[in-house]
């Protein structure tokens, strides 16, 4: 009954090539959209934005970006803390004037740059950091990556911690963002809007879902996912595995760091990297993509709600309703989202994105099946 | 100007919105995680205060307590969560016991008009109360704490450091990092050479730092570690034999738990302390009759006179004093943050004060000004008895060099001033 073809015509290649074919689908997509950016920024209070929304916008940017790396291109990462930490760093750096020093003396000071700019660049200097760590892809695989990749992440954090200038030489070594604004509205600091935060969260996050899903599904995406499922393969029908394996990790790296950025700058306001930006950041954006799906843009979106929002949710309805020590409620959202976890890799290894798209094809049917 | 704007507008939201019933002292506690060993007696310590202020004394100036959790796990994403969370109940104080929360909060907590209560910890140049309006530190600061290491290990040498080398152990964040610039202008003065060993959080990795001291072998390792990196810390200098005489911890890296797991390794082991030990003060009486015994403990009973139950007893009760003070100054019994503020600005901790309310000889008098949001910085030096089991102060309390310290907090928060443009107060 739903999202049937029935009746939908296309008469131009674009519109068979849409991303949502299915007029049912595009119009499900357009009524999130317009919820999203017409009607949450009207009832958006401190909360929800701090502790639900901004996390659950930064974290899918993170998992989109993984995603690409991981589940199109096949290239197991486990540097996402480091390359958000370089996000995060950099942007900081941008946006309070990135000074140069030789020998002693200042040699030339950048002006302070826009936050909207500074999170771009930070994501522009964490493609190129990126591009440098994905170098050792070229010859190993797999594990073997997995673990060059872990490197990148411990050298990172380190490097952070143990360069005085990326901190601007702060007593603390902490970053924090000073109050910033975009087109006069407060972004950064302690007295942001919560609609403001929000919207300019939702905005990274719409343009880098729709630049992922048209690069994943145009030739440099196919590119990707014929390295992934067979890179001997693709050498031989001529796909360029420096150019594919490098662009991925340019690419992915890009919307890690925005999302990094976007952590640091909008979200905390101040972060130290070795507790922001640590292994457990990686490991967390690893289980979204997992739990969410491989592969899959949607998948992103919905690992990110599932890892964000289930510990709040399990929190309001332990201690708010119930009641119960506080204790308790946070060893069993640890024991419920490990559970989960096995679940999904027990019961549906395609994660959340797969639940989905089986879900459609029910619906498509239903209620005549046969 | 703008941070002025939107205190301005927030209390006055806070001022038009309907008074609550109850005073709300939230407590941030973190009972899971690496650093839950600390936590829990702290929290412990937190709510059974109030809950005996409300079963003896039917709450402050007949006002009931309540003291919402929530669990922060010392992670600053959950602790702004918390924050979040919390911010609708209208908190008269929030203390977060961690330093990363706490540099957190403080534009946040400043632009929404909460006090914030770091005691011995956060952010050092809160001290200064003419920048920090909303801010307090007292009893005492990081740097103080520095001082007083240094100062007792002068005592132990004689007078003089010259030539002399201290490791600095600490944990590699905001927490670990704050006495680096202090220890280093003491060294100046006092001819010492300061080496700094970061360890990184959450602090189980210390081989080599260990393997570092015993090639070195420093004349004394200051140490500045949380949770589960002090037990770590504490059975590695067992291991290597470093002499624990010479071995100092910060008043956080010196509890039961930290010591406990070494056995007699741990022999001798010093920390700095501003807060009385055991159960030989009149209020635990009152709290085993009405709290423990009556099944209302927040914890098992058991904690009760440890280090930082006894910690967690004292932030409440200073909590409770400067609402009392804050009753007395805007004669009425349901206060809010704003009024908190003003009571915590008037606060005076004496002797007597403190012995009518069962804690005689528990902690140093101090008293709180507009300008000074820390009190005079006034600490001892314990040693542990491992046969014993016990804590034994080694020291008098002993006043930190103000002098050396002032400037820098004068210099730290006028950086941040100027970083945030803040005008200052107390004319």
């Amino acid at each position: 009954m739903f999202y049937r073809e029935a009746g939908d015509f296309s008469a131009t290649y674009a519109q068979d090539q849409q991303t949502f074919p299915i007029k049912f689908d595009r119009y499900r997509y357009y009524v999130v959209l317009f919820f999203a950016i017409f009607v949450v920024p009207f009832v958006i209070n401190d909360y929800w934005a701090n502790s639900l929304l901004l996390p659950f916008l930064i974290y899918a940017i993170a998992a989109i970006g993984l995603n690409i790396l991981v589940g199109y291109c096949g290239q197991v990462s486990l540097g996402t803390g480091g390359f958000m930490a370089v996000g995060a760093y950099s942007c900081y750096k941008f946006m309070t004037g990135v000074d140069i020093w030789w020998g002693g003396e200042l040699l030339f000071r950048l002006p302070e740059m826009n936050i909207f700019i500074s999170v771009v660049l930070g994501g522009v200097m964490t493609a190129a950091v990126g591009v440098l760590f994905g170098l050792p892809s070229l010859r190993i695989k797999g594990f073997y990556l997995a673990v060059a990749t872990l490197a990148a992440q411990f050298f990172l954090v380190w490097l952070f911690n143990r360069v005085a200038w990326f901190y601007n030489y702060s007593a603390s070594g902490q970053i924090s963002a000073p109050e910033r604004e975009f087109f006069g509205i407060l972004i950064t600091g302690p007295s942001t809007p919560a609609w403001a935060t929000y919207l300019f969260c939702l905005m990274f996050t719409i343009l880098s879902a729709y630049i992922a899903r048209n690069l994943t599904r145009g030739s440099v995406g196919r590119k990707w996912m014929a390295i992934r499922d067979m890179d001997i393969a693709a050498e031989i029908i001529g796909v360029n595995p420096l150019r594919a394996k490098l662009t991925a990790f340019a690419v992915s790296s890009f919307f890690i760091g925005v999302s990094g950025a976007l952590f640091f700058s909008v979200y905390l306001g101040a972060v130290e990297v070795g507790e922001a930006f640590g292994i457990q950041k990686s490991f967390t954006v690893l289980f979204m993509i997992i739990i969410g799906g491989l592969g899959s843009i949607f998948g992103s979106f919905a690992g990110a709600a599932f890892l964000v929002l289930l510990p709040v949710a399990l929190k309001v309805v332990g201690v708010d309703w119930l009641g119960w020590p506080t204790d308790i409620v946070a060893h069993l959202q640890l024991v419920i989202v490990g559970l989960m976890i096995i679940v999904f890799l027990i019961a549906e290894p395609h994660g959340i994105a797969q639940l989905w798209r089986v879900a459609k094809e029910k619906l498509r049917l239903w209620p005549f099946p046969h | 100007m703008k941070m002025k704007l939107a205190t301005m507008a927030t209390v006055a939201v806070m001022a038009a919105s309907p008074v609550l019933a109850d005073l709300v002292f939230p407590s941030m506690s973190y009972r899971t995680g690496p650093f839950a060993a600390g936590g829990i007696p702290f929290a412990d310590g937190y709510a059974d205060y109030f809950t005996l202020l409300n079963e003896r004394d039917g709450g402050i100036g007949g006002e009931k307590i309540s003291v919402p959790e929530c669990e922060t796990a010392y992670n600053t994403e959950k602790g702004v969560e918390c924050y979040e969370s919390l911010k609708p109940l209208n908190p008269l104080v929030l203390q977060p016991l961690s330093t990363g929360i706490t540099y957190q909060l403080i534009p946040k907590a400043s632009a929404d008009g909460i006090p914030i209560h770091s005691m011995g910890y956060g952010r050092t140049s809160a001290a200064n109360g003419k920048v920090f309006e909303w801010i307090f530190n007292y009893p005492g600061t990081y740097w103080d704490a520095a001082s007083i290491m240094v100062q007792h290990a002068l005592d132990q040498e004689g007078g003089s450091l010259e030539g002399k080398t201290i490791a600095l152990l600490h944990h590699n964040s905001s927490y670990g990092k704050e006495p680096v610039r202090t220890l280093e202008e003491f060294g100046q003065k006092y001819g010492y050479e300061l080496t700094l060993l970061p360890v990184d959080t959450p602090g189980q990795e210390q081989k080599s730092q260990w393997l570092q001291i015993r090639r070195d072998k420093p004349d004394y390792v200051f140490f500045w570690g949380w949770g589960v990196m002090n037990q770590v810390a504490i059975q590695e200098a067992a291991n290597v034999r470093y002499p624990m005489d010479h071995f100092i911890g910060v008043w956080w890296s010196g509890a039961e738990p930290d010591v406990l797991p070494a056995g007699a390794g741990a022999n001798g082991y010093k920390s700095t302390n501003f807060t009385g030990v055991g159960t030989d003060f009149p209020v635990f009486d009152d709290i085993q009759k009405y709290v423990v015994d009556a099944g209302k403990a927040a914890g098992d009973g058991l904690s009760l006179g440890e280090v930082q139950y006894n910690r967690g007893l004292y932030a409440a009760m200073l909590a409770a004093e400067a609402a009392k003070t804050a009753q007395e100054i805007h004669g009425t019994a349901s206060i809010t943050p704003v009024m908190m503020r003003d009571g915590m600005e008037a606060l005076e901790m004496t002797e007597e004060k403190m012995a009518s309310l069962g804690f005689p000889n528990f902690a140093p008098e101090f008293s709180v000004s507009c300008a000074d949001h820390s009190g005079p910085g006034i600490a001892l030096v314990q040693q542990w008895d491992a046969d014993a089991k016990q804590w034994n102060a080694i020291t008098d309390f002993i006043k930190a060099e103000r002098e050396v310290i002032q400037p820098l907090i004068q210099e730290d928060s006028m950086a941040y001033a100027a970083e945030n443009g803040i005008e200052e107060r107390c004319e």
